[in-house]
């Protein structure tokens, strides 16, 4: 398939649009991030409870 | 051998063991997809004769949209379940959802507004889909608040699937909105009845990104209910190959 933009710079900009979208796309991607470290924390901190959910 | 019907998977135990072997396929299904639709969407797609570039929002407004609102139903419909049926795993699953829920709701609302200034002059108007969008991400917000208010995990439940259930019917109204009142969102441009009103790579791209939204929605999902079933159920014999030797386990006398 045919790339639509002709430079990096172009690709980057947007067509002078660059902050909103990539103001979108970095915030959604961030959002996932969070999601997923925060699953991580989750995890982490389950190995350390005991059966009453205190630490041992 | 029990006979493995739906109601098999129903015990925490073997739904834990099922989501467990799920969560990779989904976290790879969505990457696989993710890529293809960003590619799709940012790289090969034209821009937009009217909006310029700035339309490309849509590959990730529409997907966090869409998916916000169906995990809503979801989270209802397992409240329900566990509602009717006294079925803790059901409880556990509408727990697990709100979380993801919430934050595509909230990713929604936001990339809607970033696309909303430059395209219609505004972050923000009350009309009737941005309002009802704002008060699905409260119920999911009300939902967490609810559970984390009541100290009895059994009340919490409940009273957190009350409000679940009742929540539902914004769904619809966000649905409808644009077609029940006069709306700055704009109205639906994809149908189950008619021809799509968009260019064929730019629907494409949108919906290859809906499925990685799904997809990825599943995989965390799964993975938090996991960790839900291991924390309720941890006094069960079944959870201590899955937590530390070195917990404590109560003891059965």
């Amino acid at each position: 398939m045919n790339l639509y933009w002709k430079s990096v710079d172009d690709f980057l900009a947007m067509g002078g649009y660059g902050p909103y979208v990539w103001g979108s796309f970095g915030v959604v991607a961030l959002a996932i991030l969070v999601e997923l470290v925060t699953l991580r924390q989750q995890r982490k901190a389950l190995m350390l409870l005991n059966p009453e959910g205190d630490e041992p | 051998m029990a006979r493995i019907t739906w109601s098999y998977f129903a015990a925490p135990q073997r739904f834990y063991w099922l989501a467990g072997k799920l969560v990779p396929w989904f976290a790879a299904a969505a990457v696989a997809l993710a890529l293809w639709g960003l590619y799709v969407g940012l790289l090969v797609a034209p821009t937009d004769f009217q909006q310029g570039d700035s339309y490309r929002i849509i590959f990730v407004h529409v997907p966090t949209a869409w998916t916000a609102m169906v995990l809503y139903v979801a989270m209802a419909l397992w409240a329900a379940v566990g509602l009717v049926f006294n079925a803790r795993l059901a409880f556990m699953l509408a727990q697990a959802i709100a979380p993801t829920g919430a934050l595509m709701a909230f990713l929604a609302l936001w990339t809607g507004a970033v696309w909303g200034k430059p395209t219609w002059g505004t972050w923000w108007v009350w009309d009737a889909r941005l309002t009802s969008t704002l008060i699905l991400l409260f119920l999911y917000i009300g939902y967490m608040s609810l559970r984390a208010a009541i100290e009895d995990e059994r009340r919490a439940d409940r009273a957190s699937a009350v409000l679940a259930i009742v929540g539902v019917v914004n769904v619809p109204i966000i649905y409808f909105s644009v077609k029940w009142w006069n709306t700055l969102h704009q109205g639906a441009s994809v149908s189950l009845t008619k021809a799509p009103t968009m260019a064929a790579i730019m629907l494409q791209g949108m919906l290859i990104m809906a499925l990685a939204a799904w997809a990825y929605c599943f995989a965390v999902v799964f993975a938090r209910v996991r960790h839900i079933i291991l924390e309720r159920e941890r006094g069960a014999a079944w959870t201590r190959e899955h937590l530390p030797a070195n917990v404590v386990q109560p003891a059965t006398s």
